[in-house]
């Protein structure tokens, strides 16, 4: 056993932690401005209302997340980060794009001008950086699993044109039904919580048969992605397939997504919130467990790209410090929020 | 443009633009947070108010600091790979740090943002307190990584890798205390006289009205004490630059020949050509006073260093005499505000007084970009002071010039957008009375749904 858990793997499984806790937090925010997309029928305001409202106090510390998990990466494991940053520098750039663009248009269309015209654009580039980003992040996280990360990019070849090293890694066609995974997992984690914050039972019914829909988007990428991981990332649809933990996270994968079906049918929202979020969880695991020892796979392991075992130690007990600080915090805004249903327009 | 000058001229940009938002996340808590105290002390509604639309300000501008920082984590990477390679496991710990830094801030932000009545009047200003403390925290912690890229220490060297790590005493390199405390110290007096140079401003149009004399005072009360200690701490600060960063000193002060009993140049053009600083007024021993507390130490020209190994002398030499001339002026309006103070009269009732606020009010924020320049720029050719060269750090990834043009962009349009948002309908331009205020709605409203009180 403690063969297996080094420190570099337990902060690696840290940073799996922390962007399982994006994926289900962050990732139902960015799922919010999704169904803000597509708002539609009579209750399309309140709709939108009831999002915003989900979305407000809390989507600024949810996305400390993923800074948590980018700072731990360069600061832990440097030289993936260096290979990261280098060969997915384009997809990248977009996603910081969609990101400051969601953010900034949440926040100014919560301030500006309650003037339709001003609403509508800043709704607009909300809702379509909500969609991009997801799309992306699900991108660049295809690449790595892929294998297609290499550490000397831009570095060895001479004749290594531009788009073998700064645009094929990711532009295949399993990176992309990662990022449509990515995208309908987000879409249905938001429709899932919006249906427990919903106080009024139509609206709980639009947003039961959004998750529904994404609920059927998600398995149906998922699916597609294991099935062009056959071809373009053989390992790991290997690890995915045969790995020790295969059985077991397929099987939680399916009854969990069986069992969210069946709440959301049964109108128990509060039991589908819980399985919705173990079956998005188990999906992201998959990854990793997959693709272990390796962390950026057929170029870095965990144990060569790791820090030198002083920074390793210091960061363990910062971090075991700073989840002293963080969780009773996060449990007091979330209480504070999401102890009952918000109030309807 | 070429690759390096393009990741240069971006990082550049996107530290600049991100200083401004967090300066004000920095020190615009506690002038919340001071409003809010003195509400529940003495019941004034006013200073309800105050907090309240203070908090919109902050609220935006905070957003716009949280996007425009994680721009910053990924550039560290996407513009400096090499260098994140081979600093990271150093300069690591107060990024983490910082990391658990914004975690409280986030959290306790959307506490006292949307908790006004959701939560009682005590735990509501203890939201408040947490996000001052944990806003000043996260400058500390980075400015620390910043310090160690000026003074590296907590390793050794064995040909030319790091070795025996120790982030520890890497966090605390000799430039951190200056560094830290001039920086703290700067976002306090850099937004106290701005906001109440804003107050001034309309107090000089309406004079009396109560809401701008709360403002105006409670401002000056976070910003003139640290404008005064600004000179102060900047002593400090030069001393610790002429002991650990000699050529940056000579930069600063455009001083090309070793000499003792060097003079102090205000203001003056130095040129690299002929090696002179001209058209500067000239104090006679006044640097090597200041820099070593004695008029005839030796201070070091440029002249010492490999012309390969010196800064830009212009800009670093121009954006420091910016910065101190601006941190004069500001602290002399603000030992005015004491005076004033002392003397238990009003400022508001000094017109002269709130015409001289409104002047220095722009002021904090370019003395910042200006002292940002100095030493960001007077540390080139290095990104690790002595050890690691800004151009050995660059991505290989060519066409930077294309993320650079991309970037600028998107900060024209954030900055306009969050000027027109902060300064829009309710503006204090056009400050509705106080009881619609009182109402605003809290909830966004959407379009599409029932306009409200408005
Ligand atoms: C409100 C803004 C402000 C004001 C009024 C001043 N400064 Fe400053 N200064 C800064 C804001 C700033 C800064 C932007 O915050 C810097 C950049 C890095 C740092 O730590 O602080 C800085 C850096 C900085 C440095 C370089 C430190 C380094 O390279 O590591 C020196 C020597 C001084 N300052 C000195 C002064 C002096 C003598 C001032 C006299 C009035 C002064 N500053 C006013
Ligand atoms: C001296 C320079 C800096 C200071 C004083 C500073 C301070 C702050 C503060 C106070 C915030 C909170 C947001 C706000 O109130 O606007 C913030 C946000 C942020 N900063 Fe900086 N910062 C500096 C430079 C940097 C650098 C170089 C990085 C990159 C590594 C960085 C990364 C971030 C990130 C990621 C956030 C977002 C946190 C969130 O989501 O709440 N900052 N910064
Ligand atoms: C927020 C306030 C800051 C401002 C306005 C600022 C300004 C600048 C400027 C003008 C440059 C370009 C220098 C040149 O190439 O001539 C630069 C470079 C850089 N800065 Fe800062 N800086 C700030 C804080 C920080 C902090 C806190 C860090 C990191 C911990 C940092 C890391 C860097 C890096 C890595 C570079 C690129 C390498 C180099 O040019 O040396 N900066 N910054």
């Amino acid at each position: 056993m403690s063969e297996l858990f080094t420190l570099p793997v337990v902060i690696a499984g840290i940073m799996v932690v922390s962007l399982n806790a994006y994926v289900l937090l962050a990732g139902a925010d960015f799922g919010g401005g999704v169904w803000d997309f597509f708002a539609s029928g009579p209750r399309r305001a309140a709709q939108r209302t009831l999002i915003a409202d989900a979305i407000g106090p809390v989507w600024e510390a949810n996305h400390v997340w993923l800074i948590l998990v980018v700072v731990l990466l360069f600061t832990c494991f440097p030289a993936a980060f260096a290979a990261l940053s280098i060969t997915l520098h384009i997809p990248l750039v977009i996603m910081l794009v969609g990101i400051v663009m969601r953010g900034a248009a949440f926040t100014f269309r919560t301030y500006d001008s309650q003037r339709d015209a001003v609403q509508n654009r800043w709704s607009l580039v909300f809702a379509v950086a909500s969609l991009v980003t997801p799309v992306i992040l699900g991108v660049c996280v295809g690449a790595i699993a892929a294998g297609c990360i290499p550490t000397d990019a831009g570095m060895t070849f001479a004749s290594e044109t531009f788009r073998d090293a700064y645009i094929a890694p990711w532009l295949t066609a399993f990176s992309f039904a990662i990022g449509a995974t990515t995208l309908a997992l987000f879409a249905q984690l938001a429709a899932v919580y919006l249906t427990v914050e919903a106080a009024d039972p139509e609206l709980q019914d639009d947003f039961r048969r959004r998750a529904l829909i994404a609920q059927g988007g998600a398995l149906a990428s998922a699916l597609l992605a294991l099935v062009l991981a056959q071809r373009e990332a053989p390992a790991l649809s290997e690890g995915l397939l045969r790995g020790w933990q295969s059985i077991p996270l397929l099987a939680t994968v399916s009854v969990s997504a069986a069992a969210t079906a069946w709440f959301l049918h049964q109108r128990r929202f509060r039991h589908a919130r819980v399985s919705a979020a173990i079956q998005a969880s188990a999906i992201l695991w998959g990854w990793p467990l997959a693709q272990f020892p390796w962390l950026l796979p057929r170029h870095l392991t965990i144990e060569t790209a790791a820090s030198p075992a002083p920074t390793l130690r210091l960061i363990a007990i910062a971090l075991a410090i700073g989840a002293l600080l963080l969780f009773p915090s996060l449990f007091y805004l979330f209480r504070v929020f999401k102890s009952r249903p918000a109030r309807t327009a | 443009m070429s690759d390096l000058l393009a990741a240069r001229t971006q990082m550049a940009m996107s530290l600049a633009f991100h200083i401004i938002f967090a300066v004000v996340g920095v020190a615009m808590p506690v002038l919340m947070v001071v409003a809010e105290r003195r509400w529940q002390r003495h019941g004034d509604r006013i200073h309800l108010e105050l907090a309240k639309r203070w908090s919109k300000g902050t609220a935006i501008l905070f957003a716009v600091g949280a996007v425009s920082g994680t721009v910053l984590s990924f550039e560290l990477g996407l513009l400096w790979p090499r260098f994140m390679e081979y600093a990271g496991p150093v300069i690591g710990m107060p990024f983490s740090l910082e990391g658990f830094a914004f975690f409280t801030e986030a959290i306790f932000l959307g506490v006292y943002l949307y908790g006004w009545d959701r939560i009682s009047p005590r735990a509501h200003l203890f939201a408040g307190i947490m996000v001052a403390i944990s806003g000043t925290a996260s400058a500390v912690f980075v400015v620390t990584a910043n310090a160690w890229m000026n003074t590296p220490t907590g390793f050794d060297l064995v040909d030319g890798r790091m070795v025996n790590i120790d982030p520890i005493a890497a966090m605390l390199n000799p430039a951190s205390f200056p560094q830290t405390l001039h920086m703290t110290l700067a976002s306090f007096a850099a937004t106290g006289l701005a906001v109440a140079g804003i107050h001034a401003f309309l107090l000089l149009r309406r004079p009396n009205d109560p809401f701008h004399r709360r403002a105006l005072n409670i401002a000056l009360l976070v910003g003139a004490p640290a404008a005064i200690l600004m000179p102060v701490s900047g002593d400090i600060s030069a001393r610790y630059v002429a002991k650990w960063q000699p050529a940056k000193l000579a930069a600063m002060e455009g001083q090309f020949a070793t000499e003792r009993g060097a003079p102090l140049r205000i203001g003056g053009i130095p040129n690299e050509e002929d090696r002179t600083t001209r058209w500067a007024i000239e104090v006679p021993k006044a640097l090597s006073l200041l820099a070593f507390h004695d008029p005839n130490a030796e201070v070091k020209g440029l002249d010492a260093f490999p012309e390969a190994d010196w800064p830009p002398v212009l800009i670093v030499h121009l954006a420091f005499q910016v910065m101190v001339g601006l941190g004069s002026m500001m602290a002399i309006v603000s030992l005015w505000s004491l005076w004033i103070r002392w003397r238990k009269r009003e400022p508001s009732e000094h017109r002269n007084f709130l015409r001289a606020v409104v002047l220095v009010s722009p002021m904090g924020f370019i003395a910042i970009e200006a002292g940002w320049v100095v030493t960001e720029v007077g540390r080139q050719p290095w990104i690790v002071y002595n050890i690691f060269r800004t151009a050995d750090a660059v991505t290989p990834m060519p066409g930077l010039v294309y993320p650079l043009v991309l970037f600028t962009g998107i900060y024209i349009f954030l900055a306009l957008s969050s000027c027109g948002c902060c300064t829009g309908r309710s503006s204090t331009r056009r400050r509705p009375p106080i009881s619609a205020l009182a109402n605003r709605p809290r909830v966004p409203r959407i379009h599409g749904s029932p306009p409200m009180s408005r």
